[in-house]
């Protein structure tokens, strides 16, 4: 590599960072202030994008990229009025659940607008073409776009710190109960730095138009990095989020400048990994203040009365006796709401009673479905053992990762397991010879025995139920009250002895082998596993089952699991826009029974009392 | 008397005998520029077929799904399509996984299964089965067409970048092997394998020109593409170089590139305004009078495979799994890109694909100097082929 080529390179990254630094800075003051995780961050920078095109059409690209930004940031706004505000009550995470919903919609809708094809906006007036920067072409746009990053730094710092908006914004990011009790209006500061959050996202969308199209795919692709970013950063640290968009920009600048460009695939997640094990709190970041009083704002989980008993208990024979009445559809899809609710119970072992929020929990189901699949395929095991001993590697997985997680906390915690799931999904990816790389594995089929449809359900209804009826025995043990003392209160709960840290391992690991043994059965169910088992989008269905059901009931999870799992199948079929629907159907769950499905049962003892 | 003279005559024509039904699953929301056209051929050949009076007097009937890109959810919709649907065989997919799982879940059902777009090789060699057949030209047929011209051109030193999946690696690993063979002493002096929708076009431009290439060839295809030609037309990459690139001529991605199209590139693709036969104009007109819109490469694959499981079950003489496999090993059948042959060896069809120059005409993208590479040519002798397949 010669000198210019090192310079063109970093400067490359230099214009990454810009756009990548806007959009996570945005996330970071939504989140830093409202503690919404918005999913839909990256739906908004799409939409910033398709505007810009759209509206260069009309008053040119210059135009464009400011009207686009403020027609975003008026989105934006509305979105929170309109809905995010009625759910800060309830349960932390539901949030996110809502920012999901919005994500499908908005996808739905940008196609419905748009149309299917991506569209390529014109070249920026003026700025069109390149300079010569050491006898090498370089887009003069770039160097815009360079300048833009520490531009809009600069007007940020003195926003925060030199108005009272920034000062209020600083104090409710830092301690928001504070904030509130000392008067802070809290609905027009919300409103507001979730405005200015998507008027950001816009930007940094709208001012990729001359360099790439409008497609659907970027928003999850961008919410990704964002995250990614914010919390290498150091969450609500802004400095930190521009530090860290630096970083990981010029790192895969380099990767592919070196010839490593395989790697870029999961280059920031390692780099987020790395920077979380060394710097809890990200590179800027504070430790958060902890939340104060009393924590457990949760009612404790009580045991299942005998009537609820009973009616799992009938619930079970039914199921059992369905294959008498059809062996057909029912079946498979029975099948795999089964496999799901296992997988969404084990998800709601950890992030429900032990408060340990995961959004990578998918690697245990992908590393339980492709154990099974590389005993069969590539060693020749017989389906029962492979059955048997995958689970062992999902646990083993959630055992080495889950020793890392459980030093964090919070959505630390969270993000350096969806790092982790997505070390293990590249793998999977990568790894040909093992894993079948991007194919995955094919031909992993039951036993000839288990090989009818009603065969294979009983097994799965067996060793799901076993699984599920385990996982709610433990929770009600003393390892299961340890674990809630552990959530609600990490103070006490160490004052008489119990060793939080050790116990958060083990729920990690036991979540983590369960659900390999879900992962297991869905590959037998498929007869094939590929790496789509592993990636964010599972873990993110994981959660959306979790919250669905109810994130602080017992039984929850088996119904959002149930409820997602018949939506994707029946709504798929009926509509052309089913991602829509299902956010809408989502949206309105959310705002009817924000405890969710799984409070359903007390919410109606409550009226038939009253 | 006379209504049930009526009847027996009704019943005769086939008014009232059921009709076939064909379960279709498809990433439509993953890939709908491929896609939405891809449904409207399929939708036009239905109707041509039925209003001809069906298959032996038997209406066709389409189910369409969306398969959500996921091979797992796939199994599942064609598990719905067989089991609720009653469907009598398969067709569809997009992605080169969601092709092999349900080709995979198809060779356990013994269901029959048409592969309409998945390229990878494997779908017909390594993990072919009996049950499975894919109409397109595979990753191998497509790059094998280019190779003549890359040949031709006795550069030195090529550059490659591709997509990183299954897709692009195999592309690659193709060109090489072909290359090498055309030309012993060419040299690869650098490769670029970034995240599929996720290139980092400057970086990788710039990786691409400091390693001094004579030529490039590129697997890059959608947003992918746009970005890459964007800012390689910005950088100067393309000056003075050859370029090769798969699919970039199907106007589903040429289309959307305008005035950035670059000039002489080599690529596949289709250019659907300027194809003569009787058999495109056909297609052409009828496609044009039912959806006022031109057709993309999709609308071709689309219409082409229902006509082949229409003819298929034709020449069985009923739906019955293992004769319609037996129909469709070695029938030979006319499409809009002229007449193919589904080969009995390893149930790929021959269908072929137009390859040539990318050129700026009024500020959008077309072919030119194109020729038609007829598949039959572009696959390797039937021993190596008999090597790969397990069955």
């Amino acid at each position: 590599m010669s000198a210019a080529s090192i310079l063109h390179q970093f400067l490359n990254g230099l214009a990454g960072a810009s756009t990548l630094f806007l959009v996570a800075a945005g996330l970071s003051l939504i989140f830093g202030v409202t503690r919404i995780v918005n999913f839909a961050h990256g739906s908004l920078v799409m939409l910033g994008m398709y505007l810009a095109v759209a509206l260069s059409e009309v008053v040119g690209l210059w135009w464009a990229l400011p009207c686009a930004a403020l027609a975003v940031a008026a989105f934006g706004a509305l979105i929170e009025s309109v809905l995010l505000r009625r759910l800060y009550p309830a349960p932390e995470l539901l949030q996110l659940l809502a920012t999901f919903a919005l994500v499908l919609i908005i996808r739905d809708y940008a196609l419905w607008q748009w149309g299917p094809e991506d569209l390529l906006g014109p070249r920026a007036p003026g700025l069109a073409g390149a300079v010569m920067i050491i006898g090498q072409p370089f887009p003069a746009y770039d160097l815009f776009l360079i300048a833009v990053g520490p531009a809009v730094l600069g007007a940020l710092w003195l926003l925060l710190t030199r108005t009272r908006w920034g000062t209020l914004v600083r104090a409710a990011t830092q301690d928001r109960e504070m904030a509130s009790a000392l008067g802070v209006n809290q609905r027009l500061l919300f409103t507001t730095v979730f405005a200015l959050g998507a008027l950001l996202a816009g930007l940094g969308g709208a001012l990729q138009i001359p360099r790439e199209p409008a497609t659907l795919q970027v928003d999850l692709a961008v919410v990704s990095d964002a995250f990614v970013v914010v919390v290498v950063g150091g969450l609500g640290s802004i400095p930190g989020a521009f530090a860290a968009a630096l970083l990981i920009a010029e790192i895969k600048a380099f990767c592919i400048a070196l010839g490593y460009s395989k790697l870029t695939l999961v280059v920031e997640f390692l780099v987020m990994a790395l920077v979380l094990v060394l710097r809890p709190w990200g590179l800027m970041g504070r430790m958060p203040t902890p939340a104060r009083g009393p924590a457990a704002v949760e009612p404790p989980l009580a045991s299942p009365s005998p009537r609820v008993l009973a009616g799992l208990c009938t619930l079970l024979t039914a199921l059992a006796l369905v294959p008498f009445a059809t062996t057909g559809f029912t079946l498979v899809l029975l099948t795999d709401m089964l496999v799901f609710a296992l997988f969404a119970v084990s998800l709601h072992f950890i992030t429900g009673p032990a408060g340990l929020h995961s959004f990578g929990h998918a690697a245990y189901f992908g590393l339980g479905a492709y154990g099974a699949g590389i005993l069969v395929v590539r060693i020749g095991a017989p389906m029962e053992l492979s059955l048997a001993a995958a689970p062992l590697l999902a646990g083993a997985g959630a055992m080495l990762f889950g020793w890392f997680c459980v030093r964090l906390s919070g959505i630390y915690l969270a993000m350096l397991t969806l790092a982790f799931a997505q070390i293990a999904w590249s793998v999977a990816f990568q790894w040909d010879a093992v894993t079948g790389g991007s194919n995955g594995l094919i031909g992993i089929w039951p036993a000839p025995w288990l090989s009818s449809k009603a065969a294979y359900f009983w097994v799965v209804l067996g060793l799901a139920c076993a699984a599920i009826a385990l996982l709610w025995r433990a929770l009600h043990s003393p390892f299961g009250y340890a674990l809630r003392a552990a959530r609600d209160s990490p103070l006490r709960a160490d004052a008489i002895g119990i060793d939080a840290r050790a116990l958060q391992w083990a729920a990690f690991t036991v979540a983590g082998l369960f659900a390999g043994i879900a992962g297991a059965l869905y590959a037998f169910s498929k007869g094939s596993i590929s790496p789509e088992s592993m990636a964010v989008a599972r873990s993110v269905d994981g959660l959306v089952m979790v919250l669905l059901g109810g994130i602080q009931t017992l039984t929850g999870p088996l119904w959002g699991a149930a409820l997602f799992t018949w939506l994707l199948d029946s709504l798929a079929r009926g509509f052309d826009y089913w991602r829509a629907a299902i956010g809408c159907v989502i949206l309105g769950l959310v705002l009817a029974l924000p405890g969710g499905l799984g409070s359903l049962g007390g919410l109606l003892k409550r009226w038939g009392r009253a | 008397m006379r209504s049930l003279l009526l009847l027996a005559l009704l019943a005769a024509s086939g008014a009232f005998a059921q009709p076939i039904r064909i379960g279709e699953l498809n990433s439509y929301k993953v890939f709908p520029a491929f896609l939405e056209p891809y449904k409207k051929g399929m939708e036009l050949a239905v109707e041509e077929i039925n209003a001809a009076g069906g298959v032996h007097g038997r209406k066709l009937e389409l189910l369409t799904r969306d398969d959500g890109g996921t091979p797992g959810d796939a199994v599942r919709v064609a598990e719905e399509l067989i089991t609720r649907e009653k469907v009598h065989l398969l067709m569809g997919t997009f992605a080169s996984h969601v092709g092999l799982a349900v080709a995979n879940l198809a060779n356990q059902r013994k269901v029959l299964f048409v592969a309409s777009e998945p390229l990878t090789d494997k779908m017909v060699w390594e993990n072919g089965n009996r049950y499975t057949f894919r109409l397109r030209p595979s990753t191998y047929m497509q790059t094998a067409m280019l190779i003549p011209e890359a040949a031709k051109l006795k550069k030195k030193r090529w550059a490659i970048v591709y997509p990183n999946y299954e897709y692009g690696q195999s592309a690659t690993a193709s060109f090489k092997r072909l290359l090498k063979q055309a030309q012993p002493e060419v040299d690869f002096v650098a490769e670029q394998a970034p995240p599929l929708g996720k290139i980092d076009a400057g970086a990788v431009v710039q990786a691409l020109a400091d390693a001094k290439p004579d030529a490039i060839f590129s697997s890059l295809f959608a947003a992918d593409l746009q970005r890459f030609v964007r800012e390689g037309n910005t950088r100067g990459l393309f000056k003075g170089r050859a370029v090769f690139n798969l699919l970039a001529g199907e106007p589903e991605y040429l289309d959307t590139l305008k005035d950035e199209t670059p000039e002489g590139w080599w690529v596949t693709g289709y250019p659907w305004s300027e194809i003569r036969t009787p058999a495109h104009q056909k297609f052409l007109a009828a496609y044009q009078a039912r959806w006022k819109d031109y057709p993309r490469q999709g609308s071709v694959v689309g219409y082409a495979t229902v006509h082949s499981a229409a003819n298929a079950i034709r020449r069985a003489g009923s739906t019955d799994t293992e004769k319609m496999v037996e129909a469709l090993r070695g029938l030979e059948m006319p499409t809009p890109f002229g007449p193919i042959v589904w080969r009995a060896l390893d149930h790929q069809s021959t269908m072929g694909a137009y390859v040539g120059q990318l050129a700026r005409r009024g500020g959008r993208g077309v072919m030119v100097n194109w020729r038609f590479a007829d598949g039959a040519n572009f696959l390797p002798p039937f021993e190596e082929i008999r090597a790969l397949r397990k069955d």
